[in-house]
Formats: C-alpha cells, sequence, structure tokens
C-alpha cells in the first residue's frame, strides 16, 4: 500500500491537495492543528496511486508520498 | 620603501586603495571624483581588477554592500549628489556589518552646487546620513600622501570594526597633485571576515540580513552596535597638533582647508601672536580628547561651509563663548591673509 | 518503500509564515529541491528582497542576504563580479523589482549580469497589506485603488517578461504560473534552466513566476487560483519570450 503522510500542524488548509489529487481521496479534516487549521485526511490510502500531486503542490512542503515497490513487483 | 611620484588625489588614493587590496570597484562618474572609476578601468586589464560602472549611485552603494558581503574590499567614490543617494545604503551596511569603504569627494552644495572644494557633508558623514542610530568613522587627509595612508588604513579599519568606512576627500585635495610615496606591499586577503556570503561549504550557512525579528531582539541588535560606537569613540580618536601648547588661539581646521590654516598660524607668529592648530585626520570619531587642558585657550573653527564642525567643537570644549566660526561657501576657499585678519578682528590683543 | 515527494533538505524546519495557499511558499520550495537535486547547497547565495519572502533566509539553509527594497540586482552583482563560480539567486516580488528597483533590474540586464533572477508576480503589494503594484491589473480592487485601478491615473499592468527579452543582455526570459499542478512542474523546470544557464556561465536569465495571493486579493486559496488562470494568465502570457540558444 503506497503512503501518504501529512505533517499535521504544518498545514494551512489552503485545499490545493484536495483539488488537485486525482483519485479525490483527500477531504477537509475535522481536527485543528497547532496554527488553528483544519488539517486534510486521507478517505481511503489503498486507492492512493503514488503519483505525488498533493506532495507537489502542496506550499508548505508539508506532505510525504511513498510508493510501495514491493507491491508493485508482486504484480 | 615605496616608489616616490607625483600624482594627483583621486589616481594616488586609487593606487593606493588597488596595493590595499581592494580589486573591485562600483561607482557614476561625478566631478570631482570621477577621475577614481577612470583609474580603475584604466588599470583594470592586467591587474586583475573589477570595475563596473554602476547607473546610479544608488546602484553603486548597493554594489559594494554586495561585494563586500561576498568577503572582498570593494570601494566607491562620489561627491555630493552622489553621496546623498547612497544613504540608504549607508544605513544599511552599518546594520549588516559590511566593511565596505567609500570615498566622497566634497563639492558645494546643497543640491548640484559647484564644483570647487567644500566641506558641506560634515554633518551628513558624521551624524549620519541615513536614517536610525549609526555611524560611521570618518577619515580627512589634508594631503595626497594622507589620501594614500588613509585609504589603506580604511579597509582595516573597515574590517576591524566590520562597519563601513566614510573618507572625506574634497575638489582641491582631489585634483591637486603631489609628491607621495606609494605603499611598496600588495594586501592579498582571501577573504576579509568570517560571516561572509560566499556559499555554505563545509559550513553551517550564513545570514546577512538588517530586518529585526521583534522590538526585543532589534533593541539588543541595535544596543550591541551602539557599544561598537562607544569602543571606536575611545580608541580611534586621531588628530594633530601644532604648536598649541603656548598658543592662546587655536585653530581648528581639517581637511583642505587645514594647509590654509597652517600657513595662517605661521602668519600669525611672525606678526607676534601665538596661534596654534587641532587638525582632526578623523571627524568621526570626533576628537573630543585633543581638547582636555586647553581650558585657557580661544578656539577659531574654519571651514568650507555654513559652520558643521564648530558645533562638535563647543561640544568639546568647557566653555562654548570662547569658540569663532568663519567659513567660505560657493567653494571659494580663504587665503592665509583672509583668516589672520579675520582672526587680528576677533582677538585684537 | 520508494520516496516519491520529501520535504526538500535544503529548507529548514521551521513553517512558512507565509499565508496558506500563498505562491512564494511553492517557489520557495521548488527552488530548495533543484538546490537538493543538484547538490549545489554549497554553492548558492540567496539574495531576497523586501516583501513577503523577506524571512526566507530563515527558511532556507543556503547563504542568505537580504538586500534593500529594489536593490537585490544591484547587491547581486556585487556578489557575482566578486564570487563569479558561486550561484547567485535574486528573488524579487512585483514591488521590489517593478517599482522600487525598476532601474536596478534594466541596468543588470543591460550588463548581462551573470545571475538568475527569480521574479514572483502576484500583482500586489502583499507585505504592506495589499497595495496596488504596477502589475496589478485594470479594475483590480487594492487598497490604495479602492474603486478598481484606471489606466488613465495608475498606468497599465507592465510585462516585465517582455520588457527584458528586448535587452541583449538578458538571455533567457520565461513566464510561468504555480497554479496548477502542471504550471508548477513548468515552474520548476523554468527555474531548473534559469540556474543551470548560470552554472554553465551564462546569464543573465529571468523567470516570471505568476503567483496566488490569497489573502491580498481577498480569495480563499482555491479562488484565488482561478485568479490566475482566468484574470492574470489573459494579460500576462505563459511562455518562453527569448532563448538566446534556440532563438539564432
Amino acid at each position: 500500500m503506497n503512503i501518504v503522510k501529512i505533517e499535521f500542524d504544518r498545514c494551512k488548509e489552503c485545499h490545493y491537495c484536495m483539488k488537485f489529487c486525482p483519485k479525490k481521496i483527500l477531504v477537509n479534516g475535522d481536527k485543528i492543528n497547532k496554527q488553528g487549521y483544519y488539517t486534510p485526511i486521507i478517505t481511503d490510502m489503498e486507492e492512493c496511486i503514488a503519483c505525488g500531486t498533493c506532495a507537489r503542490v502542496c506550499p508548505e512542503g508539508a506532505i510525504e508520498v511513498m510508493k510501495d515497490v514491493v507491491e508493485l513487483r508482486r504484480q | 620603501m615605496g616608489e616616490k611620484v607625483f600624482m594627483q588625489g583621486n589616481a594616488a588614493l586609487s593606487e593606493s586603495a588597488i596595493r590595499a587590496g581592494c580589486k573591485m570597484f562600483f561607482g557614476y562618474p561625478i566631478t570631482p571624483s570621477s577621475e577614481m572609476p577612470e583609474y580603475y578601468a584604466e588599470q583594470a586589464p592586467g591587474r586583475d581588477l573589477v570595475f563596473v560602472q554602476a547607473e546610479t549611485e544608488v546602484a553603486a552603494f548597493n554594489m559594494i554592500a554586495g561585494a563586500a558581503a561576498a568577503g572582498k574590499r570593494a570601494m566607491t567614490g562620489t561627491a555630493g549628489p552622489g553621496f546623498s543617494l547612497g544613504q540608504e545604503a549607508m544605513s544599511y551596511m552599518t546594520a549588516a556589518g559590511l566593511p565596505a569603504v567609500i570615498v566622497n569627494v566634497m563639492r558645494p552644495g546643497p543640491a548640484d552646487g559647484e564644483i570647487l572644494a567644500s566641506q558641506g557633508d560634515y554633518f551628513q558623514a558624521t551624524k549620519g546620513g541615513g536614517h536610525g542610530d549609526y555611524n560611521v568613522i570618518c577619515l580627512t587627509p589634508y594631503s595626497v600622501q594622507e589620501q594614500v595612508d588613509m585609504i589603506r588604513e580604511a579597509f582595516d579599519l573597515a574590517e576591524k570594526y566590520l562597519n563601513p568606512v566614510i573618507l572625506l576627500s574634497d575638489a582641491t585635495l582631489a585634483k591637486m597633485r603631489e609628491n607621495v610615496e606609494l605603499p611598496s606591499e600588495t594586501v592579498t586577503k582571501e577573504i576579509s571576515f568570517e560571516g561572509a556570503v560566499t556559499g555554505a561549504k563545509n559550513r553551517v550557512h550564513n545570514v546577512i540580513t538588517t530586518c529585526g525579528d521583534g522590538p526585543v531582539q532589534w533593541e539588543a541588535f541595535n544596543l550591541r552596535l551602539q557599544e561598537k560606537f562607544q569602543t571606536i569613540r575611545e580608541n580611534e580618536q586621531q588628530w594633530e597638533n601644532i604648536q598649541t601648547e603656548d598658543a592662546k588661539i587655536v585653530i581648528v581646521a581639517f581637511g583642505s582647508v587645514a594647509r590654509v590654516a597652517l600657513d595662517t598660524v605661521k602668519l600669525a607668529r611672525e606678526n607676534g601672536l601665538k596661534v596654534g592648530m587641532i587638525r582632526p585626520k578623523r571627524v568621526w570619531p570626533f576628537p573630543e580628547k585633543a581638547f582636555k587642558d586647553m581650558d585657557d585657550k580661544k578656539f577659531f573653527v574654519v571651514e568650507l561651509n555654513a559652520g558643521q564642525m564648530v558645533e562638535d567643537v563647543k561640544l568639546s570644549v568647557k566653555n562654548k563663548e570662547d569658540v569663532q566660526f568663519y567659513g567660505r561657501l560657493g567653494g571659494f576657499t580663504p587665503t592665509p591673509v583672509e583668516l589672520y585678519e579675520t582672526i587680528r578682528e576677533w582677538y585684537p590683543k | 518503500m520508494q520516496v516519491v515527494y520529501k520535504r526538500p533538505s535544503a529548507l529548514q524546519d521551521n513553517y512558512f509564515k507565509y499565508c496558506g495557499g500563498c505562491g512564494h511558499a511553492i517557489i520557495n520550495k521548488l527552488i530548495a529541491e533543484i538546490i537538493d537535486e543538484k547538490g549545489w547547497l554549497g554553492d548558492t547565495i540567496m539574495v531576497w528582497p523586501i516583501g513577503c519572502s523577506v524571512y526566507a533566509d530563515q527558511y532556507f539553509k543556503t547563504d542568505s542576504i537580504c538586500a534593500l527594497h529594489g536593490r537585490a540586482p544591484a547587491l547581486a552583482t556585487g556578489i557575482k563580479r566578486a564570487l563569479p563560480r558561486n550561484l547567485v539567486v535574486v528573488y524579487q516580488g512585483d514591488g521590489d523589482m517593478v517599482s522600487e528597483g525598476m532601474s536596478e533590474i534594466i541596468h543588470s540586464a543591460i550588463r548581462g549580469e551573470k545571475f538568475s533572477v527569480i521574479f514572483v508576480n502576484n500583482a500586489i503589494y502583499g507585505m504592506t497589506g495589499g497595495q496596488m503594484a504596477p502589475t496589478t491589473l485594470e479594475g483590480q480592487k487594492t487598497s490604495t485603488t479602492p474603486y478598481g485601478k484606471s489606466v488613465a491615473n495608475e498606468g497599465a499592468p507592465v510585462n516585465m517578461a517582455e520588457l527584458l527579452s528586448n535587452i541583449t543582455g538578458c538571455i533567457y526570459s520565461e513566464r510561468v504560473a504555480v497554479n496548477s499542478p502542471r504550471n508548477i512542474a513548468m515552474t520548476k523546470k523554468a527555474i531548473k534552466k534559469s540556474l543551470e544557464l548560470q552554472m554553465e556561465g551564462k546569464g543573465m536569465s529571468f523567470v516570471e513566476i505568476l503567483s496566488p495571493c490569497p489573502t491580498g486579493w481577498g480569495l480563499k486559496p482555491l479562488k484565488s487560483l482561478d485568479f490566475v488562470e482566468d484574470n492574470m494568465i489573459p494579460v500576462y502570457p505563459l511562455g518562453v519570450f527569448k532563448d538566446t540558444e534556440v532563438d539564432h
């Protein structure tokens, strides 16, 4: 399974990641972070294709994306 | 022993700067300082010099700030109107701790005025022509030899205190030709100070900024700067006494008019009047120490302006009523006879 | 697990002070990514402006100097002439470059100074509270054009990438934007090209980047991306205006 890690307190709720995720798995969160913003959450990590778009558009650099290479090889 | 030459002030100063390891000159032509950029331009090939004729003095002052920030000795030369344009950069370089050197060849203002000698930029140079609480060491040569010696000293002082340094010249000093001995050794320095921005290879990165981070930090920063200026005040005053011990009247003069004052001392003594002279070699820090133990004397301040250094003299003596001022404007320099007769009028005894 | 994207190591760990959705943050990040990929951390000297990015020296692990308003190209001239082999990056916003520093940028191009210039165009003065910039669009409301900028009184927006492409000493001029993943990728390519040109000893190269300013424009970040697309790009077309390596 691919992994998307969002640094909870770094987010400023711009929603760019949510808008540009091709699989539409990023939605507005309900927990407020240290800077006063609602950090997005991932609805279904299994659907993530590790395209990295969310990480590249995030102005804060709050997102890290890892691709599950082992799973790829098994296929 | 360096070579002895007969050379013009601006050119000799530039040659001395090159031998002081100042290989970078950024400037904009303005009378009476243009021989400086011209000298660097002419000398550049074969001597590995960088000469950039900047588009404005605003740019030139910021260019020397950049070169200094990059750890290289750098200089600009200008005159009154150009010096005015550089004031924001003076404030900046002091706050940033950049050891650049600025030569201001004074000419009569205000505004474009005239192109002969003046000392009307004294306030601007010594009281901080730019905004904020800052000071800049200000050297005042009175001969081509002193221009040669002091420009070399300017770079050392700038690096010692991480502060810009001004050399105050004027149209007479800049254009006159005299015998001078040039320094025999050339200074070679890889980098002028440790905090320079040269690329963070194998070290923690350096940051040069003049923007504050809140009043607590900025006050602390300013207090450190003030401490530095106080140290400079205590240690870097420089002046020359000429026959002051038995003098009843002490002329106070700097720069080109000090040469006239020197002849005035001779003339007065020939006529039985005991006159001496204090010649500041640096006007910031002002040589207050020169006036100690002179409470019994009267002071005759001569300047090529409407009365600027005289204020600092009044602050330095016991009794400001004992200070008289004589000045010429428009580009005129008084003669020794003119000065002697004025002294006689005011102190007939 | 293979890393697809990780926060660039050329950036420090602190949080950006930029507003949420600010284009500066995206652009700062791109520069850091390129420095990482090329291993240029020890060569880089960033020259920052007065504007919203004034504190960017706190975000980078490179040597940095913050210039006086408008004077970054003059400061950078001194630095690059002193250290010709270093990577000197001039970073300016529209107030800094197009207003205060118009003379400095034009003359740096005239002299063909061999550094890279990154110009962030958000059609407003962000840091001082949203006043008009020379790049503000006709009709755009700002705090000094509360009824909308009028060409008759304030002048029309100025196109810097085109202006500089007309100066011989500017060897590369491109306009990009950071309002979409595709445009962000193009921006990274353009910045990389500019930095590579410098490391090959060439310059001056110029990259203008249309950037969202949600706070200044009074728009939510996503809407500000639309503003770039619908309002700015028609006035400031994207593309390469000069590439001397290709043009002949």
